[in-house]
């Protein structure tokens, strides 16, 4: 029994998504193509929810946990499940009664049906991030995450954030009235026929199982972390440097700026304000997944386990304070010395160009 | 007298917090009328549901009642010079608004001062509520709270969304979270569509009722159970399993609730009952049905916060979400099987059990170990126990951790490995009896969960749950990690208080500083222990630790006197069983005269020896027969020996009323000691005397319980 006459394809509910949260106002992103956890780890979540500028943004985020795979054999259980993510930074008052209404866009008449707000925190050491929300009950399933945002990489929001995530292969199983994901209809091609989420995702869900249970070469996948971590280190201690750095020239020296001395490091400094620091969240992200790798493969002993979570939360932490002095740096520059940094940035643009 | 409403409008709120936050709403109310003198006695009715608190009072005052005030004002001599108002009595007369030669005059102490009787106009009830309320509603306490508008602004559970504050009709200008009060209140979600106006405080629960809210949690729970049992007899001979927790969480999650009854395929029922009620009750807040014997039905009630479900499709919707759930289940399960329990010991290695105390395996090495030295010290009291199978057990009591099944549900953890335990070929060698035994020892290890749950079954599967409790315990403390004030992370409280009812129970001998003693012993030279902190001492630490715990066994469980468990304890708490014996018997005496009268002697002894040890007076150090000189004096020295001898024999013997009864006849001598006997007197060498007489006494006959604890009334020593 189908909840509706026709039900959505899992297709038709992530355009359905998009295109509600679209006339909300929302950025429609891409996914992220760096592997997360969770839709949370994109940076269109992690360090858009920090500092002061408002932002709405809705994207699909495929979520890969490695030890959740299950060779494809469980009919509820995926390696990678994909996320509909939509930020609302600061939330409208109304941020209860736009999500209801998304549910109506998706085809759920609300009075056919039993929803629910029950308490659910969520929360996440390796981000140093916490908040306080529901789990959206449906027919006593859920099918949503709802949380404010308090804290992000260890540093407290303002505004906080309304984080919804919608689990769409869970959504698309009960409107579609399947008990196997695998069965849930993808798309119905030109000819009428329907194609199956199994025959899209099948294959990567035990392939990928097999790799990150049996395959995965514990030794190079630690490697593999340590360079990454070491790369991401060096990275983050050089944008902190050319942070201070540009700090003085933006702060209290800021008349000064257009003086000073155009040399390597500064060049780069004012460039990007203070150096690549989403290259640095990349390289923070690929420790997170070779962690969950490594957990997957039962390589990770106890006493190391608590540390390496701490190793990579460290990265996020400093990530997310970078991040802040960047957007203040930004603002300082735009909004009182826009002159001078425009007069920099043509200076950087001769130099470079020379 | 005009009524007066209060409603917080509120994204939901946590369930488990509502029912405290509204009570408390309600006594802040309260105590707020009180306080600011607006009515005596008002008839207060609270409401909740998930999206609101509120509380109506019935008999508000619309104003504080005027006062009159004396005001004294400057004396008399600094008030008037040569009989003419000096300026500052003319000050006071403008302060207090009286012309000066209106003033009145007191007397005191002190001598003569101007006085005036000034009117004190009461402020309106609209007035003080607007000012005080909006601080009454930031102090509700929340377990865990939040800010939305901006981090410097307030705090509460969820976000508010609205707020009525009513007087009769007129709205109580306030503000709170930059929401302005007013008439207008919202209904049920999806119900109700558009907000509603309460027109009068006593309207409030029936407007409400207009937009599909039940605003009274009682009148929920009523309605629930009704439509329980209306959904129930509609299968033959079926009864819904009451479940207070459980029926506490729905009306706290409804506004409007309805029941519908759902099925699942009868095949799951093979699955294992406690899997079934954990995933119906704990995840899915279903209510299991039963037939007239216990045995579950292959049916659950759900309650929905709507009107109800004319096409099934929530009926449906939920029977999905159990049938996976319950796959899941069999799924895990079937797919535990593949690595049996003794397979999995090794497995333990990567499973952490506390981040300083090492892995569930170092634990499991430990505990195997402890639970033959307690099953050892059991036997040695004469208590029957199977040491083979408490090791047994032990040595697999923690291999669930790594099942699928107990991932999925944790709340299951010993519960599955018990089961499992019994389905699996432990041992081809094994009789099924020994089997079963070890199964139900896992699977009761845990236990008890609280002072309300029962403990372990067999005394196998109690050598285990104490010496999985006793070994958490001694780490923790040995880091530095006991629970202080409020705070106890590790429920160490919890396993404590665990030990202490499974040995009452039980009737174990089993000393607790000696299992502690072995507890810590069993950490010698692991990694753990280089983590230890040596700045206090583990045995003196545990000790009162458990002491305490004993303590609140005794008075909060058992229901002893706090006097008889003061005194019982007093003379030794280390045997659990042994203090519950001295307990009883002591309470037995302890309004009997005979005991009154020893008690009070013995606070005196205390006394008098306190007093000698503090003014430095000797006491000898063995009693000297020929230096007694008076009649009773000698018939006390001469009664203590051989009494004692009695009672410690009796003691011995663990007979207890007989011993006190012995005890008892002590009252005759020692009230003619202190009748005739003079104890504090000059002659050094009688005072010595005497007080070594007094010290044997007190030293023979404390070792059931220190009597001078024992509260005795009207009579003081």
């Amino acid at each position: 029994m189908p909840s509706s006459q026709n039900p959505l394809t899992f297709q038709q509910l992530v355009l359905r998504l998009q295109t509600y949260w679209a006339e909300q106002g929302c950025v429609l992103q891409q996914p992220y193509d760096v592997e997360v956890g969770a839709g949370t780890m994109a940076p269109e979540t992690f360090l858009r929810v920090l500092g002061p500028k408002p932002y709405r943004v809705g994207y699909t985020q495929p979520s890969r946990r490695p030890a959740d795979g299950r060779y494809g054999e469980n009919p509820n259980r995926l390696f990678k499940h994909l996320q509909f993510q939509v930020i609302l930074k600061p939330p409208p008052v109304n941020v209860q009664e736009l999500y209801l209404e998304s549910l109506k866009a998706i085809g759920i008449d609300l009075l056919k049906h039993d929803i629910k707000f029950e308490e659910d925190n969520w929360e996440s050491p390796t981000l140093g991030a916490w908040g306080i929300g529901w789990q959206v009950m449906l027919d006593g399933l859920e099918i949503t995450q709802f949380t404010y945002f308090q804290q992000c990489g260890g540093i407290d929001l303002d505004p906080i954030s309304a984080e919804l995530t919608y689990g769409l292969e869970r959504i698309a199983a009960f409107l579609q009235d399947v008990d196997s994901i695998y069965d849930i209809t993808w798309v119905v091609d030109s000819d009428g026929r329907a194609i199956k989420y199994g025959e899209i995702r099948l294959q990567d869900e035990l392939q990928f199982s097999v790799y990150n249970f049996e395959w995965a070469d514990v030794e190079k996948a630690w490697k593999h972390f340590e360079l990454y971590e070491a790369e991401c280190k060096s990275v983050l201690s050089r944008i902190s440097a050319n942070l201070a750095t540009l700090r003085k020239g933006v702060g209290s020296i800021a008349p000064e700026i257009h003086e000073i001395e155009i040399k390597k490091g500064t060049e780069v400094a004012i460039r990007c304000l203070g150096g690549p620091l989403l290259a640095a969240y990349d390289l923070c992200l690929k420790c997170s997944h070779l962690f969950n790798i490594l957990d997957a493969r039962g390589a990770i002993s106890v006493t190391e386990r608590v540390g390496v979570i701490a190793r990579v939360r460290v990265l996020a932490v400093e990530v997310a304070k970078l991040y802040v002095q960047q957007q203040d740096a930004e603002e300082k520059l735009w909004e009182t010395r826009r002159a001078e940094a425009e007069e920099v940035r043509r200076r950087v643009a001769d130099i470079v160009a020379r | 007298m005009p009524d007066f409403l209060l409603e917080i409008g509120t994204e939901e709120i946590p369930a488990r917090m509502i029912d405290a936050a509204r009570e408390e709403l309600a006594r802040r109310v309260t105590d707020l009328l009180q306080r600011e003198r607006l009515g005596d006695a008002p008839a207060v009715q609270s409401y909740s549901t998930p999206r609101r608190l509120a509380v109506l009072v019935s008999g508000v005052a619309s104003a504080q009642p005027d006062v009159c005030e004396q005001v004294t004002g400057p004396s008399l001599k600094v008030a008037y010079k040569d009989g003419a108002p000096t300026p500052a009595a003319e000050a006071f007369a403008r302060k207090v608004n009286v012309p000066v030669d209106a003033l009145g005059k007191i007397t005191t102490s002190k001598g003569e001062y101007l006085a005036a009787t000034v009117q004190k106009k009461g402020r309106p009830a609209t007035e003080i509520l607007a000012e005080a309320l909006p601080k009454e509603i930031a102090g509700i306490y929340w377990a865990k709270s939040m800010y939305w508008r901006g981090k410097s602004a307030e705090r509460f559970v969820r976000p508010v969304r609205w707020l009525v504050t009513l007087l009769d009709g007129e709205v109580v200008p306030l503000e709170f979270a930059g929401i302005r009060a007013g008439h207008t209140t919202e209904g049920h979600r999806i119900l109700s569509s558009g907000a509603l106006s309460i027109k009068q405080p006593v309207e409030y629960a029936a407007t409400l009722a207009t937009g599909s809210v039940i605003a009274t949690a009682s009148e929920r729970e009523q309605r629930i159970r009704k439509a329980l049992d209306a959904a129930t007899r509609t299968i033959p001979n079926a009864f819904w399993r009451e479940d207070k927790t459980l029926l506490d969480t729905v009306v706290n999650l409804t506004e409007f609730p309805s029941v519908v009854l759902g099925s699942f395929d009868p095949e799951f029922l093979s699955l294992a009952d406690e899997v079934l009620v954990t995933v119906m009750r704990d995840h899915q807040k279903y209510f299991a049905l039963e037939d007239a014997a216990g045995k579950l039905l292959p049916h659950f009630l759900a309650v929905l916060n709507t009107s109800g479900d004319p096409d099934g499709l929530i009926r449906h919707g939920n029977e999905r979400v159990l049938r996976a759930r319950f796959n899941d289940a069999r799924f895990f399960w079937n797919t535990d099987q593949k690595i049996p329990l003794r397979d999995r010991v090794d497995m333990l290695k990567s499973v952490t059990f506390q981040k300083d105390l090492g892995s569930y395996y170092d634990k499991t090495r430990r505990v195997q170990k402890l639970s033959s030295l307690v099953s050892e010290a059991i036997r040695n009291g004469g208590s029957p126990v199977r040491p083979g199978i408490a090791f047994k057990a032990a040595l697999l009591c923690k291999t669930d951790l790594t099942t699928e099944l107990v991932k999925e549900f944790t709340e299951l953890q010993g519960i599955i490995g018990g089961l499992y335990a019994k389905v699996q070929t432990l041992d081809p060698m094994l009789p099924p009896a020994t089997v079963e035994a070890i199964g139900d020892a896992i699977y009761d290890h845990y236990k008890p969960e609280s002072m309300d749950d029962t403990v372990p079954r067999s005394a196998e599967g109690a050598v285990l749950a104490i010496a999985d409790k006793a070994d958490s315990i001694a780490g923790m403390f040995a880091l530095g990690l006991q629970p202080t004030g409020s705070k106890d992370p590790f429920a160490l409280r919890r396993a404590a208080n665990g030990i202490v009812k499974i040995i009452a129970e039980h009737k174990l001998p089993l000393p607790i500083a000696k299992l502690f003693a072995d507890a810590r012993a069993e950490y010698a030279g692991s990694e753990a222990e280089t983590r230890f902190k040596h700045d206090f001492e583990f045995g003196s630490a545990v000790g009162n630790f458990m002491r305490e715990r004993l303590e609140f066994y005794l008075r909060d469980v058992r229901g002893f006197a706090y006097d008889v468990v003061n005194a019982v304890l007093a003379a030794g708490s280390d045997d659990v069983v042994d203090v519950i014996m001295r307990a009883e018997a002591v309470s037995e005496v302890r309004g009997s005269e005979d005991f009154a009268s020893i008690s009070v002697a013995f606070k005196r002894i205390k006394n008098i020896l306190r007093q000698a040890h503090e003014s430095n007076k000797a006491i000898a150090d063995q009693l000297d027969s020929a230096a007694l000189t008076d009649d009773t004096e000698k018939q006390l020295a001469a009664e203590i020996p051989e009494t004692a001898a009695t009672v410690r024999q009796l003691r011995e013997q663990k007979n207890y009323a007989d011993a006190l009864a012995q005890v008892s006849r002590l009252r005759q001598p020692v009230d003619a000691f202190f009748d005739k006997v003079m104890v504090m007197v000059d002659d050094e060498r009688v005072r010595a005397n005497r007080l070594a007489l007094l010290r044997d006494l007190l030293n023979e006959f404390s070792t059931i319980a220190d009597f001078s604890e024992i509260v005795t009334e009207g009579k003081t020593a």
